[in-house]
């Protein structure tokens, strides 16, 4: 077990170091930095001279080494665009993702757990159609889309929240709703096909053979097998939601990673964009570790492997 | 080689007759009948395909049936509401956005550009994700772990960043749009294909194939391959809807279809601005979108239902 | 003791509705056991046997509907029962089942000692020690050493074997008073087979219980059942003793499937019997008897008349119309060639196929990360197959024999050691020259044929692969193929799930057959096929092999399947060909344990005969752990020293080859 630990989270690693070795070239590659922290009409020279004093000139490799070995000791770099520390400016954003995303999940659960255990206990009811039609429905309604409609909606005609912001809990309302219904598609139709396919296991009928029934036999026998995929796709999910609710943050202007990240972006601030997505891989991988830990004690299989 | 083909032993004839099982013709279709036959009593299917029907009909003939050229600004006949709200014209049908330019040959217009890039992006994602798949699948061994792997590192990166990312360093327009969408989502395709090929590669048909000297290749090719082409369809269309949407946010966030082209999402950005007061400006490209991209999910979840064939039957 | 039947059913049936019509998988069922007594019901595939022990317990898919006049379990109709009554009162409680499939049937998450207790604590007021004390007397009892610690262990730990006795000492928990048992020992290997079947009959005794045994063998039923009900599309045909109606069968199903089995009429190498065409579907309205489309009796009154149970005693019934004019019908084989084939015409002592020493290792990773483990799946296996005999390749699951015929064809390299055939080394063979001369044909006709080709498309491709003449010199030969091996034209453009089981087989062996090799490797060619379907494709097999002038490698678990087809039988046991000889030698005259053991195990239809104990000690073995000195020292009754020190190395005794410290000379057979 110790060692399976240890080699998921290499690998763990090992995905963080190559996707943000990635980035960091693209940009390398494809902009100029020093270009960007003089600014657009900055003479060459001047340009010239800021890509010395900066290291721009070394090669790709030693540059990320550089980088990395400074993320190690907690240092990001300097935003060109902000200029200020790039950990600083994680920190003042990170708060308004986090709290996004734990909300946002909780509304994810509220609504497609029920739903999908309701539709597989009763295939084909009024339930199952119900939500089937709320998954279809909910997968072609674009995202920032329904932000926009809700907001006409709730905040606009009937004035119960806020339009935008993020400085009260009423302001988490309406995104965490709207990024929360996003996930319940896929949350939803996988908790369904799984409690139905566990159901019709061949060690559900020994179960009822032995005598189990109705919630006995859900909770006591099904429920701990169909969870299995639901863990993993939960984890999947939040670390979607981590990774910078793009959409929703900027809908709703929101202070977010997110956010941050389209900025940093859109101002070729490589140092924050680099930071972000290291940032953003190491969550998923740990998180997607984290359910598979989850799963392995959950089920023996995998944990005697 | 083969001398004796033409032996017709009697005793073979009397037994095929007497003793061979019956085709019980009512007993089965063949697979293509069996699923059309399906399709014809799967309602989902049919909402779905004739809606895609219409949007494909409309982005064909956009010269012909737009009412206005979807360029063509008209700043005295700005923000018009569609007709039937007060202050609307006839001429114009849905109205028109804050240039003046028609809401409803944009809204036309703009089925080319989600079809385009649906079809488009979701056929660049399926060369990428079969063919890794495929090779993953049939060929195991340090293939499969590298492919995996790959799967790891696409699946951790948040997918919006990277494709605006690409996008804002690359350059906007159409062709980079399908390709960086497509780019960027293979890993379902991986996923579906390689574990078929792990299924099928173990079937007694391949090893036959293999015994009668086929290569690997051709084995993957001519044998595995056409087995996933249900498998392979249905997610088509998904990732079709899926290409779609993208297209639509990235454009909203202004990193997708450079304007002035009439992308749906574009739209909808363009209307935020005032959608306190033109909601329609939001609205109706929105319902748009809403309308393909359901349409395009029923077609695709009523394949795979109809597809679906009981492998004992 | 009261004579009061335990379990009486009336006119039950059940009904599935399907997309476009109603099935009806159960039809008008009547049933009697009494206290102590175990019935076998038989059927082949989709005869209903399942759906009526589920219709018992209540636990139909949702789908299907259920009717009966009764079901009287110790004087109570369970039709009245709720959905409550039957869970808290009936199942688990009263009547206990087993079921096929012992590696699915466990929940997989929770441990043995969960799942044995819960059925104690689920219907009785006991604590959990009390409950343990059960499950560990329990374990103990259905042979499982160290059955306090195997509380601890999850299914995954155990095998299949293993698996079903925890299954079986689940089902004794609450002392039932009828044991149902589905196909119990299917999915397990022979030896196993005899082991479980054995301890299901001490058990039932002892406890004196009644079971009701559903099985496809024959042979099985032969051997455990007081009495017999044969099942056919739904319905009860016949009912009786076991020695009544086996050895006395009245309905002509039962006379043409008993015809079916190898081995049944004592002269083995008779052509064997069959039953022409196939069940029909029960769906709409039944006329007439549903046997009668296949029947060689019908008369017009079959066809269109429901049949009567003629009732010989109370407990003797076959439901038939017994046509007066058809009454001098004899049961007799399947017209062919020959009725008897004694010896293959052709054979001779000109090796065709020499394996020669071949050893084979590999390396199996445990998870994802696991540790690479090695797994010798062949050691020093030497094999010759002569011209135009048939060799019968017998094992269990997991001896090595599928990693053996892959090295035969040439599509695993050996480390060490070499295929020869025809004077050529197969690895030296290019792939087109090589698919000339040997050809495989599978076990399971559902995963051997392309479900996106044609039958034609199936049955030629080798030609168009091989580029063998034009497109309709190609076209000729499919339908000459098809018509050899009993297609008929119009199946050439349908599609493999078109066609039954039986056809299926039949267009691969085509596939086989049409570059005309001169060795076929058969993997199992009938072990999916119900019997009556597999006696026409045996029939069909050696027909072929006179015609065509072929030599067979026939891989079988099926001891009956080598009676009936073999020349020379090998026996493997974990990588190792442990015995090799003429047929009837390795047969009547075994001389190392575990082919005496594996004989003592294939149960022939023998009523009044019980399941002979093999005295064989534990599981078949992980091959990954493969035990020191001669691999089957562990299980073998007569293991000394020197098998657990030194493997032995081949001798040949007689015309044998053997490989045993103790090898037998052929008279003084101990009794095992």
């Amino acid at each position: 077990m110790a060692s399976y630990i240890l080699r998921r989270g290499l690998l763990a690693l090992l995905v963080a170091l190559v996707v943000s070795f990635g980035t960091f070239a693209l940009f390398y590659f494809a902009t100029d930095p020093a270009q960007t922290i003089a600014g657009e009409d900055a003479p060459p020279e001047m340009v010239e001279e800021i890509r010395q004093e900066y290291g721009f000139d070394r090669p790709v490799s030693v540059q990320y080494v550089a980088w990395l070995g400074g993320v190690f000791q907690g240092d990001f770099g300097e935003s060109y665009f902000w200029k200020q520390p790039v950990g600083e400016l994680i920190r003042e954003h990170a708060g308004v993702t986090i709290i996004l995303a734990l909300s946002s999940l909780m509304v994810t659960i509220l609504i497609a757990l029920p739903l999908g255990i309701g539709a597989a206990l009763k295939p084909n009811s009024w339930v199952d159609r119900f939500a089937l039609s709320t998954a279809v429905s909910a997968q072609a309604i674009p995202n920032f889309w329904l932000g926009l409609m809700v907001i006409i909606l709730l905040a606009v005609m009937f004035p119960i929240f806020p339009v935008s912001g993020d400085a009260t809990w009423r302001h988490y309302v309406l995104p965490a709703l709207v990024l929360g219904a996003s996930s319940v598609p896929a949350v939803m139709r996988l908790t369904r096909t799984g409690l139905l396919e566990v159901l019709g296991a061949d060690y559900i009928r020994t179960a009822r053979a032995k005598g189990f029934m109705g919630y006995q036999l859900i909770f006591r026998q099904a429920l701990r097998n169909a969870l299995l995929p639901v863990v993993s796709v939960l984890a999947v999910q939040l670390g979607h939601k981590l990774g910078g609710s793009v959409v929703t943050e900027s809908v709703f202007s929101m202070n977010g990673l997110g956010r941050l990240a389209v900025e940093s972006i859109f101002n070729s601030d490589i140092p924050t964009v680099q930071s972000l997505i290291l940032i953003f891989v190491l969550t998923f991988v740990l998180l997607t570790l984290a359910a598979d830990l989850i799963n392995a004690w959950l089920d023996p299989r995998i944990r005697m492997g | 080689m083969m001398t004796t083909d033409t032996v017709k032993n009697p005793r073979f004839v009397a037994e095929s007759q007497t003793d061979g099982e019956q085709v019980d013709t009512g007993l089965g279709l063949s697979p293509a009948k069996a699923a059309l036959k399906r399709a014809r009593g799967h309602t989902g299917l049919k909402i779905g395909f004739g809606i895609i029907l219409l949007m494909v009909f409309l982005a064909l003939f956009a010269p012909w049936l737009a009412p206005h050229d979807p360029y063509v600004q008209n700043l005295p006949m700005r923000l018009l509401p569609p007709a039937w709200v007060d202050g609307g014209e006839w001429r114009y049908l849905l109205g028109t956005d804050h240039l003046g330019r028609d809401y409803l040959s944009r809204i036309i217009y703009g089925a080319r550009i989600s079809l385009a890039i649906g079809i488009g992006a979701a056929t660049v994602g399926a060369i990428i994700g079969v063919t890794l798949g495929l090779l993953a699948g049939y060929f195991g061994g340090w293939l499969d772990q590298a492919v995996n792997f790959l799967v790891t590192c696409q699946l951790a990166i948040p997918s919006l960043l990277l494709i605006m990312a690409l996008v804002f360093v690359i350059g906007q327009s159409i062709t980079v749009v399908i390709f960086v969408i497509g780019a960027t989502h293979w890993v379902f395709y991986l996923v579906v294909t390689r574990s078929a090929t792990l299924r099928l590669r173990e079937m007694d048909f391949v090893a036959a194939a293999r015994s009668m000297g086929c290569s690997r290749f051709q084995v993957a090719v001519r044998e595995v391959l056409p087995n996933l082409s249900n498998q392979i369809m249905v997610i088509f269309t998904l990732e079709v809807a899926i290409a779609i949407l993208s297209e639509a946010t990235l454009s909203f966030l202004g990193l997708g279809i450079p304007s002035p082209m009439p992308s749906w999402g574009l739209m909808i950005a363009e209307g935020k601005t005032s959608m306190f007061f033109q909601p329609w400006l939001v609205v109706l490209p929105g319902l748009a979108l809403f309308m393909l991209v359901i349409a395009v999910n029923l077609l695709g979840d009523g394949v795979r239902d109809v597809t679906v064939t009981d492998r004992r039957s | 003791m009261n004579t009061q039947p335990l379990l009486d059913i009336r006119n039950l049936s059940v009904e599935i509705p399907t997309e476009s019509s109603t099935l009806k998988a159960v039809r008008g069922v009547d049933l009697e056991l009494k206290r102590g007594e175990t019935l076998g019901i038989v059927g082949e595939s989709g005869s209903g046997k399942s759906m009526t022990a589920l219709a018992m317990m209540s636990l139909l898919p949702p789908a299907a509907r259920r009717s009966a006049a009764c079901i009287n379990f110790d004087g109570a109709d369970l039709m009245q029962a709720s959905e409550h009554d039957f869970a808290v009162q009936v199942r688990g409680q009263r009547i206990g089942m087993i079921f096929q499939e012992p590696m699915t049937s466990l929940n997989p998450v929770y441990t043995i000692g969960r799942q044995l207790k819960e059925t104690m604590t689920l219907h009785r007021k006991v604590s959990e020690s009390e409950a343990e004390v059960r499950a560990i007397h329990l374990l103990e009892k259905v042979g499982l050493p160290d059955p306090a610690s195997r509380l601890k262990q999850y299914p995954h730990e155990l095998s299949g074997g293993q698996r079903q006795r925890v299954m079986i000492a689940m089902a004794l928990m609450n002392e039932p008073e009828l044991l149902i048992a589905d196909e119990p020992t299917t999915a397990l290997d022979v030896t196993i087979q005899a082991q479980i079947l054995r301890l299901l009959r001490d058990l039932q005794q002892e406890l004196g219980m009644s079971m009701i045994l559903i099985t496809h063998d024959l042979g099985v039923v032969s051997r455990a059942a007081d009495k017999i009900a044969v099942m056919y599309a739904g319905d009860i045909v016949e009912t009786g003793t076991t020695e009544e109606v086996l050895l006395n069968p009245r309905h002509p199903y039962t006379q043409g499937l008993l015809e079916c089995v190898p081995g049944y009429r004592n002269g083995a190498l008779k052509r064997l019997g069959s039953i022409p065409g196939i069940v029909p579907s029960m769906t709409g309205t039944v006329q007439g008897c549903a046997f009668a489309s296949r029947c060689p009796r019908a008369v017009d009154t079959c066809r269109t008349q429901t049949p009567p149970s003629q009732e010989i005693s109370p407990q003797r019934m076959y439901v038939c119309h017994d046509p007066q004019e058809t009454r001098d019908w004899q049961p007799s084989p399947a017209p062919g060639l020959s009725q008897d084939m004694l010896v293959s015409p052709s054979q001779g002592q000109t090796p065709i196929l020499s394996v020669n020493s071949v050893s084979c290792t590999f390396s199996v990773r445990r998870g994802m990360f696991g540790k690479r483990i090695p797994l010798r799946a062949m050691n020093d296996i030497s094999l010759q197959v002569n011209k135009g005999e048939v060799l019968a390749l017998v094992g269990e699951s997991g001896c090595g024999k599928t990693t053996l015929t892959r090295t035969i064809m040439g599509l695993q390299q050996p480390d060490t050691g070499s295929v020869v055939l025809n004077g050529q080394r197969i690895e030296t063979l290019p792939a087109m020259q090589r698919a000339r001369m040997i050809q495989p044909i599978f076990q399971d006709p559902y995963s051997s044929l392309n479900p996106r080709k044609t039958i034609g498309e199936i049955i030629g491709k080798p030609l168009a692969v091989h580029k063998l003449g034009s497109r309709q010199e190609q076209l000729a030969k499919t339908y000459s193929m098809m018509e050899l091996v009993g297609l008929p034209r119009r199946v050439f453009n349908s599609y493999p799930n078109q066609l039954s089981g039986g056809q299926r087989q039949r267009a691969a062996i085509g596939r086989a057959l049409i570059m005309r090799p001169e060795v076929v490797i058969c993997d199992e060619p009938t072990s999916a096929l119900d019997v009556s379907v597999q006696a026409q494709i045996l029939n069909l097999l050696l027909d072929l092999r006179d015609e065509l002038d072929l030599t067979y490698l026939f891989v079988t678990h099926n001891l009956s399947v080598v009676q009936h087809m073999a020349d020379r039988v090998a026996v493997m046991y974990l990588g190792e060909i442990v015995e090799c000889g003429d047929r009837d030698d390795v047969m009547l005259n075994p001389r190392h344990p575990y082919t005496r053991a594996l004989m003592d195990s294939a149960l022939s239809i023998a009523p009044g005969e019980i399941v002979p104990d093999l005295g064989l000690s534990g599981d078949f073995p992980n091959p990954m752990n493969r035990p020191a000195g001669c691999a089957f020292n562990p299980r073998c009754p007569i293991a000394e020293q020197v098998c657990r020190e030194r493997a032995p190395a081949p001798e040949i005794i007689g015309s044998s080859l053997v490989r045993c410290w103790k090898a037998q000379p052929s008279s003084d057979r101990p009794i095992a």
